[in-house]
């Protein structure tokens, strides 16, 4: 067997069925959640249907220029939800820092998990480019707001001890010691998790996907591997470079904390 | 050692002209909230004056980089936090941060000695009451070796007895080795006893300074 079976318009409608369940449920049970429920099922649908005719013309007239402005759309879209997140708690170096980091490091391990991994030719073919960029910008993304909500927190919770560490001669970055260790795993750990439980929790959905298109089973694999270890040092990289330069955001230039 | 030229710190100090001079053993007292600490903070580059320069040595403080300064200017905190761990750790972190060489146990048993804190190495430190865990940062701050030391109420959680024991060993040691003290005291009676200048401080400013030369060694 080749190919996929094609869902018609009524049986993707079908299985709006399940969305009635919900709402069923929802509605003896007395929770008040009906209009979420359908806002968001409407909205997913939307959303998808956009973006599948958006892909489908991108796909037939392939173009580096839209490409590339693709990936920026994702890249800013990545670091305005994470500034949304955080709001006020953010201050100007520190949204300079979280920009450069997830630019710089998604972009290197896109470039280099497309280019010297997959190669794929020409280099900005977007079936390639568009859903690997969106895996490696989107985990990045959460990989990033874990690890800013645990630096934020860390330099607050624990402001009495880095006050104390540069009161007895330390510097900035050996004040800040524990709190960057503890922020890399903080956001980290989720990948590592995920990655261990690939496979026999759960089949992720590219590979999920692949197959069903029709792809060899071993394939999707292949390219499930090589994914999962570019998330994971795109996740790492980006960390890397907020940490490495986000937890000076913290300390003027005498050496003193900033005030929150 | 320290020269303030017309130093603000928000609204908060106001100081036109303060000398503290080397090798002497200045107080400062003053009601609570006058600004002895941020004085303190000051000195050793915690803070900046918003306005006005302090001289180090005759240098612009503002020119001396800080970390350099505070290994130099040890300031012993009014509350000072205690690191996970035990005694050793707590000990030797300072020592950690300025990247300096860990002495071995029995010179810690030593500055334990010294400070009176007859605890073990290895007693966690989440145990000790408010008086010990005082007495266990200044021990941690004399195992360096700086050329001032700024101590903000080494002895405020201490009995009369442990308080005349303690800064009657810091302030020997202070004139053993020739360093200079500058140190924030509630205690008229140990301001009299071991300062050679007593500064008062009311409101963020200077309202009088006494010299004290007749003290008894
Ligand atoms: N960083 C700061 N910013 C603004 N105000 C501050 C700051 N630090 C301290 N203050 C305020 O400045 C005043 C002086 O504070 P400081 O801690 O120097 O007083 P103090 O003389 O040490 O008092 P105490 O004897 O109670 O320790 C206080 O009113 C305090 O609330
Ligand atoms: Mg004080």
């Amino acid at each position: 067997m080749n190919g996929i079976i094609d869902l018609t318009v009524w049986q993707v409608a079908l299985a709006y069925l399940f969305v009635l369940i919900v709402l069923f449920i929802v509605r003896i049970r007395n929770i008040n959640r009906e209009k979420e429920i359908i806002l968001s099922s409407v909205r997913m649908t939307l959303q998808l249907i956009l973006v599948g005719y958006i892909l489908v013309y991108i796909f037939r007239y392939p173009n580096p220029l839209v490409t590339v402005g693709i990936i920026l759309l994702m890249e800013a879209f990545a670091v305005y939800t994470i500034f949304k997140k955080f709001k006020a708690k953010l201050t100007r170096p520190f949204k300079n820092v979280i920009t450069l980091s997830m630019a710089a490091g998604t972009l290197a391990c896109l470039l280099y998990f497309l280019l010297a991994v997959v190669r794929v030719e020409p280099w900005y073919a977007p079936q390639y480019f568009i859903p690997i960029a969106g895996m490696i910008i989107g985990n990045s993304m959460t990989g990033i707001s874990l690890g800013v909500k645990s630096l934020l927190e860390g330099m607050t919770t624990q402001k009495a001890l880095v006050e104390e560490a540069l009161n007895l001669g330390a510097t900035p970055r050996a004040a800040s010691r524990n709190i960057i260790d503890s922020t890399f795993d903080a956001a980290i750990m989720p990948t590592i998790n995920s990655m261990i439980g690939m496979g026999i929790v759960f089949l992720p959905g590219m590979m999920t996907g692949q197959i069903l298109a029709g792809a060899a089973p071993t394939t999707a694999i292949a390219y499930q591997i090589a994914i999962m270890l570019g998330i994971l040092g795109a996740v790492a990289l980006t960390v890397i470079i907020m940490l490495q330069l986000g937890y000076r955001t913290f300390f003027n230039k005498e050496d003193q904390l900033n005030d929150l | 050692m320290f020269e303030f030229i017309d130093v603000k710190f928000k609204d908060i100090i106001d100081l036109p002209a303060l000398c503290i001079e080397k090798g002497k053993i200045t107080t400062l007292v003053g009601t609570s909230g006058s600004g002895k600490t941020t004085i303190l903070k000051l000195m050793n580059k915690m803070l900046s004056p918003t306005q006005g320069v302090i001289l180090f040595n005759r240098t612009n403080l503002g020119l001396i980089n800080s970390v350099t300064h505070r290994r130099q200017v040890t300031m012993l905190s009014q509350n000072p936090a205690m690191f996970e761990g035990n005694i050793r750790d707590n000990l030797q972190v300072g020592l950690k941060f300025q990247e300096k060489d860990i002495p071995g146990d029995n010179v810690l048993k030593g500055i334990l000695e010294q400070v009176k804190l007859n605890k073990p190495l290895d007693s966690p430190v989440n145990n000790l009451s408010g008086g010990e865990k005082q007495r266990l940062a200044l021990g941690r701050i004399l195992l360096f070796n700086p050329e001032a030391y700024l101590l903000d109420e080494p002895s405020a959680a201490l009995d009369d007895q442990t308080e005349e024991a303690i800064i009657e060993m810091v302030t020997g040691h202070v004139k053993d080795n020739n360093k200079t003290l500058v140190m924030v005291t509630h205690s008229k009676a140990i301001a009299a006893k071991y300062a050679d200048t007593i500064i008062e401080i009311a409101g963020g400013r200077c309202s009088g300074r006494r010299g004290h030369d007749e003290r008894d060694h």
